[in-house]
């Protein structure tokens, strides 16, 4: 007999393998929708069959978990049921040998105190009180609520202007998102349980680049009512868009230049070219909506001729490092530098060395923008590792392959100039990364010497500020710089007024700035006296049951990075007609099967 | 049009039209459980699985569209196979004592798993024994439900009420009253459509055919039944008899059989609601000008969804009590006067195609004649139909018998009642002599029949305009209320009937799964009306001859006492 073996995969462990891919696959499709009883108790007793079994709170204790937590969902448990599952859970968590026992009580301490509302509604009412629900996967995630599956069997069958027409019943920047947008739908996509999620922010864009000619939008007669939109971002022009659409006399109010918001002034032309940009723009203008351009409102009195005032400012205030040596020659804010560039006057960077200070999307924005200004070396300094940065994977990967380095793990310290003032290089102190605090893992300074990285120019991108005092100062109430409106979107103090976006949930994504303006215009409408219903009258193809097949996801490509760090142009390739239609063709249609086929899988009208 | 093989049998059907539907077309036979035209095509109980060639897995029949060239088999191996393991599994979560379920040969589950040879169950059976308020008119048996989610259909979409919901989720999904809550204190308004439209015992009346038994077999009692007039349309389906066979003499002769003492007809006391109500439209039309309509209130269902969902309309509803009320207030006066029986000592029976009569002979505020209840059991026709049974009587046996006098004479308009647009058209054609003086041709408002969810017609009473309009369904009634209350529709009186087709739609009527028979069933009393030699409330001599005798005029002050109510005597659970 051989004294040691070679490890050999034998096949039972390689469908072992494959069981627990094919289970990470399947979470990550995210619910929106299980009962949170249910989904701890299933999560439980897959905790409890890692257990090798050794010792007592593992191997009983789970399984004792598990049998109170069927006694809550069989409606056998009484409050009683519930401080015993707290206390068996605690006692599993303190006395279980490894992680697989006490990890797995630790979470069902997490469910049972976060969910105790729902655990009490099973114990009283026998019936499970979680009452968000999900009716289309990727509707229900989608902040806007875009008939996703709608649109894309309207692509499938190559009908791409009626895919955008549908699209506009609910966002009217089809084409922004089809280009930008951060698509949550795609993480609830239940294509993911078969092998991919479906590409639909790729489908989106096929649509908008290959529909034949844009229509003009429709408006119903005139009210008579005018509403002024303060700011011509996304929500504002989504609020803008709606409310004319819907016969009333709309004038948007913007401070620069163009229109757009972070949409022109945060997001660079290589991701969104500002043609396009303006195209969607004149389509949403040519329903007869008057814009004031380079026309602040700094006091809501000038507005007081209008039946309705929505606020959507946006976040356009940068956030200061608060180090030393900040007012050095040198040192600029990521707004500052992404507002020149969106107004075509990129600064010149050649030959500098740049440190971008940040991990979020508008880090990479920077970095990337500065490659383009001719940098010699873009360093993206972060204080935690990169798989915590907050920026979109295909964003940091893009910045990587377009040369800058990533430096994980240093927290500035301070700006070092020369005796002219002028930037010599950023202080950084090593760091060490430790435990979850709220749910992201902290760094704290390592045991090393602090460094300097010698640059010509730090461009801090460390999240933005609403520029709210204005109007706090005239009673708009603000909380931390955010506007406080209703979930309606109303100022709750000042008659007539709305805010949304940026300005009220602090710096988020366009699609969600789109809904904002949504909700503001069917609430506005309401409150002055009107009840338009917005609708679509596509008709949709018909569904086909295709059973399951194999396919994969159709990933959209991109420039070469040698070649687009020399412009600002489009760097993503669209998919191409076979690609679309393939990736079309991969649509479960929620809508019409699982639980869309029972509660209805779309909303017609809002 | 589209072209499709099915069993190697070629059929064309128009677009659109489900696998099912086409197979039906085919006349290829598909078992279903779940499936309801038009209202749950859901593809929930996977019975109705197909095999299409070119997609490895089955196809639910019902929520797949038939398409150009497609090739669907139904009868293949994976197919029955598939078909069989579904049934099996929704057996193992299903009370089979099909010995006690009043579903019991009128069970789609009991069928379909019986053509399906299921003759053993392979799975171990788990029951949730779910507690149920047996005291209240609708009786759930979760054991029994088998989650066809056509309830949750019929109750949300139809009824627009919302009563049932799913209230957990995964394994344990179920079916049940929204957020779990206690069924008296939901704002259900007994419309029993979820009843007449669950395809196994789930669903049920609760049954008082032993009071009724009880009062017959007491020496001392005089036992009273009313039959209200959608009951003749319906009454005679499970017992094998046709309509022209099932008629109200040969009902009237059943219940003598069974020992019943005196059988009248609520087609009385339907002509003797015309006369009250159409006496009150006239006098609020003189009065009150312009206001808000008079609706109806003869039907206890949409009187309880109305409190529940409309409170702002409540005073808009006619105090006219419902037929089935006012004919057991005269019950226990008039008749108890004129026969000579201590009215203590009558046991008010009516016979109804209807649930939320259950709930309406139990409101204290009904007890206007003598102080006690003026009805004592309100029974469906699914009860009478048991009772029948249940006492061995063969009505093919029986000869007819003439109903009781006083109170078994009526007119044509008096039978319409059961009927969408029967009341309406019952009043109307008194209301047009009492306002002219002159007798309208009785089909002269013919316009409000029909099976249209919302009708409306305009007519001239002497000179008055007076529009109206009858909604059937409760979510049809909705709309009409809603349109009201935007200003977008304005009416003078207003016919509500809570379940479509009106009581021959009946929730409380017999069940044929998959079957709506509320159009035939009308259709029976509209022929009856166009056969009566009297078709105007106002000329039935039993009416002239209780306001001679008793009542003296419409709207007296006798009359007030006992044909009207105060609708907010009493509150719904959700009434503020």
């Amino acid at each position: 007999m051989a004294r040691l073996h070679v490890m050999e995969r034998s096949e039972a462990q390689a469908v072992m393998d494959g069981l627990h891919t094919a289970l990470e696959h399947r979470l990550s499709v995210s619910s929106l929708a299980p009962c949170p009883v249910e989904f701890t108790a299933a999560y439980i007793a897959m905790c409890a069959t890692q257990s090798c079994g050794k010792c007592t709170p593992c191997r009983v204790g789970l399984n004792t978990l598990h049998d109170l937590f069927d006694e809550v969902l069989e409606n056998r448990a009484t409050p009683a049921t519930l401080d015993l599952i707290e206390r068996t859970a605690r006692s599993i968590y303190l006395s279980a040998d490894c992680a697989i026992g006490y990890e797995a009580a630790d979470m069902a301490l997490t469910a049972i105190r976060g969910f105790r509302d729902d655990f009490e509604s099973h114990v009283h009412n026998h019936a499970c009180g979680f009452k968000q629900s999900e009716l289309v996967p990727c509707v229900s995630g989608c902040p806007a609520g875009v008939d996703i599956p709608g649109y894309i069997s309207l692509v499938e069958a190559g009908r791409y202007t009626d895919a955008v027409k549908l699209i506009r019943k609910d966002n009217p920047l089809p084409l922004v998102c089809g280009y930008v947008c951060e698509h949550p739908c795609e993480m609830h996509c239940r294509r993911g349980m078969v092998d991919d999620p479906m590409n639909i922010r790729g489908l989106k864009r096929y649509a908008v680049d290959h529909m034949d000619q844009d229509y003009v939008p429709e408006t119903c007669e005139a009210t008579g009512k005018r509403v002024a939109v303060v700011g011509g971002g996304p929500a504002g022009l989504s609020a803008a868009h709606y409310l004319s659409g819907m016969g009333h006399d709309v004038t948007i109010f913007e401070a620069r230049k163009h229109l757009g918001g972070m949409l022109r002034y945060g997001i660079p032309n290589y991701r969104l070219p500002h043609d396009l940009l303006e195209q969607e723009i004149g389509w949403i203008l040519s329903s007869g909506i008057d814009v004031e351009l380079e026309h602040p409102i700094d006091d809501l009195a000038e507005l007081k001729d209008f039946d309705a005032v929505y606020l959507a400012i946006g976040a356009h205030g940068d956030n200061r490092l608060g180090l030393p040596g900040e007012d050095a020659q040198g040192v600029i804010s990521a707004v500052e530098m992404l507002r020149a560039v969106g107004d075509e006057m990129p600064p010149d960077f050649t030959g500098k060395r740049v440190c971008v200070v940040g991990g979020g999307n508008v880090a990479m924005d920077v970095a990337r923008s500065a490659v383009r200004c001719g940098a010699e070396k873009v360093t993206i300094v972060y204080r935690r590792r990169v798989a915590d940065m907050t920026a979109q994977d295909e964003e940091i990967a893009g910045a990587e392959a377009e040369g800058c380095e990533l430096l994980e793990l240093h927290a500035p310290v301070s700006i070092e100039a020369n005796e002219d003032g002028v930037v010599t290089g950023l202080r950084v102190q090593p760091q060490i990364i430790g435990g979850l605090k709220r749910g992201r893992p902290a760094p704290r300074d390592a045991a090393a010497e602090e460094v300097v990285i010698p640059c010509d120019i730090v461009a801090v991108a460390i999240g933005q500020k609403i520029l709210s005092d204005d109007f706090a100062s005239q009673g708009i109430p603000t909380k931390w710089g955010r506007i406080q409106a209703a979930e309606d979107g109303s100022v709750a103090e000042v008659e007539g007024v709305f805010a949304g976006g940026d300005c009220q949930s602090g710096p988020a994504t366009v699609i969600r700035a789109v809904n904002a303006g949504k909700v503001a215009a069917g609430n506005i409408d309401n409150y002055l006296g009107f009840n338009h219903e917005v609708s679509c009258d596509v008709e949709l193809p018909p569904v086909q049951f295709k059973g399951k097949t194999s396919c994969a996801r159709c990933e959209m490509t991109e420039r070469e990075a040698s070649d687009r760090t020399c412009d600002f142009d489009l760097v993503e390739h669209g998919l191409t007609e076979e690609e679309a239609h393939q990736e079309a063709s991969r649509c479960l249609r929620c809508d019409h099967f699982g639980f869309g086929a029972f509660r209805g899988g779309r909303i017609h009208q809002w | 049009m589209v072209t499709l093989t099915i069993d190697g049998r070629e059929v064309t059907v128009p677009e659109h039209t489900s696998i099912l539907e086409a197979c039906r077309t085919a006349g290829v036979k598909v078992p279903t459980l779940c499936y309801l035209k038009g209202l749950n095509e859901i593809g929930a109980c996977r019975v109705c699985l197909v095999e299409v060639e070119g997609i490895d897995q089955l196809v639910a029949s019902c929520n797949n569209e038939a398409l150009d060239g497609m090739v669907v088999k139904t009868t293949s191996p994976r197919v029955r196979q598939a078909r069989k393991a579904n049934v099996e599994f929704l057996l193992s979560r299903h009370d089979t004592a099909c010995t006690s379920c009043v579903r019991s040969g009128n069970c789609s589950l009991q069928t379909v798993a019986n053509d399906l040879g299921v003759t053993s169950l392979p799975y171990k059976v788990d029951l949730t024994h779910r507690e149920w308020d047996m005291d209240f008119p609708l009786i759930r048996d979760a054991d029994k439900c088998i989650h066809c989610l056509r309830c949750i259909q019929v109750c949300d979409r139809m009824q627009n009420t919302g009563v049932w919901d799913l209230i957990n989720r995964s394994s344990h999904t179920a079916v049940g009253v929204t957020g779990g809550a206690p069924i008296s204190e939901t704002d259900c308004a007994l419309c029993g459509q979820c009843i007449t439209h669950c395809p196994v015992g789930a669903l049920r009346e609760r049954d008082d055919t032993e009071r009724v038994f009880d009062a017959i077999a007491d020496p001392d009692t005089t036992v009273v039944v009313q039959i209200a007039p959608a009951v003749r349309a319906a009454w005679g389906e499970p017992l094998g008899l046709s309509h022209d066979e099932a008629t109200v003499e040969l009902l009237a002769a059943c219940l003598k059989q069974l020992g019943v003492d005196y059988v009248f007809d609520t087609s009385f006391s339907a002509d003797l609601t015309i006369m009250e109500e159409g006496s009150e439209l006239l006098r609020n039309v003189a009065e009150h000008p312009g206001e808000l309509p008079m609706f109806t209130s003869c039907c206890p269902g949409w009187v309880r969804y109305c409190k529940a969902h409309h409170p702002e309309m409540v005073d808009h509803l006619s105090t006219s009590k419902s037929p089935g009320q006012m004919f057991g207030a005269v019950t226990k006066s008039y008749f108890a006067e004129q026969a000579g029986i201590d009215p203590h000592k009558i046991f008010s029976v009516e016979i109804m195609p209807c649930l939320a009569k259950k709930s309406e002979v139990d409101i204290p505020a009904m007890s206007d004649a003598c102080g006690d209840p003026d009805v004592d059991v309100s029974l469906t026709v699914r009860e009478l139909d048991r009772m029948i049974k249940a006492g061995m009587v063969v009505p093919q046996q029986l000869e007819e018998v003439e109903l009781d006098d006083p109170l078994g004479t009526y007119t044509g308009a008096g039978v319409i009642f059961g009927a969408t647009g029967g009341v309406m058209e019952a009043a109307l054609r008194t209301a047009h002599a009492i306002a002219t003086g002159r007798e309208a041709d009785a089909d002269a408002f013919k316009d409000v029949r029909g099976q249209d969810g919302w009708k409306e017609a305009a007519f001239d009473l002497g000179g008055t305009p007076v529009r109206v309009a009858v909604a059937h369904g409760l979510g049809n009634a909705e709309k009409l209320i809603q349109a009201v209350n935007n200003g977008d529709a304005t009416y003078d009186f207003i016919e509500v009937m809570a379940c479509p087709g009106g009581c021959v739609g009946g929730g409380g009527q017999p069940i044929h799964d998959g079957e709506e028979r509320a159009e035939e069933r009308g259709e029976v009393l509209w022929e009856l009306d166009r056969e009566m030699p009297l078709r105007r409330s106002h000329e039935n001599p039993q009416i002239k001859a209780v306001y001679d005798e008793f009542f003296g005029e419409p709207l007296s002050e006798k009359a007030e006492e006992l044909l009207h109510t105060d609708h907010h005597a009493w509150k719904m659970p959700t009434e503020a």
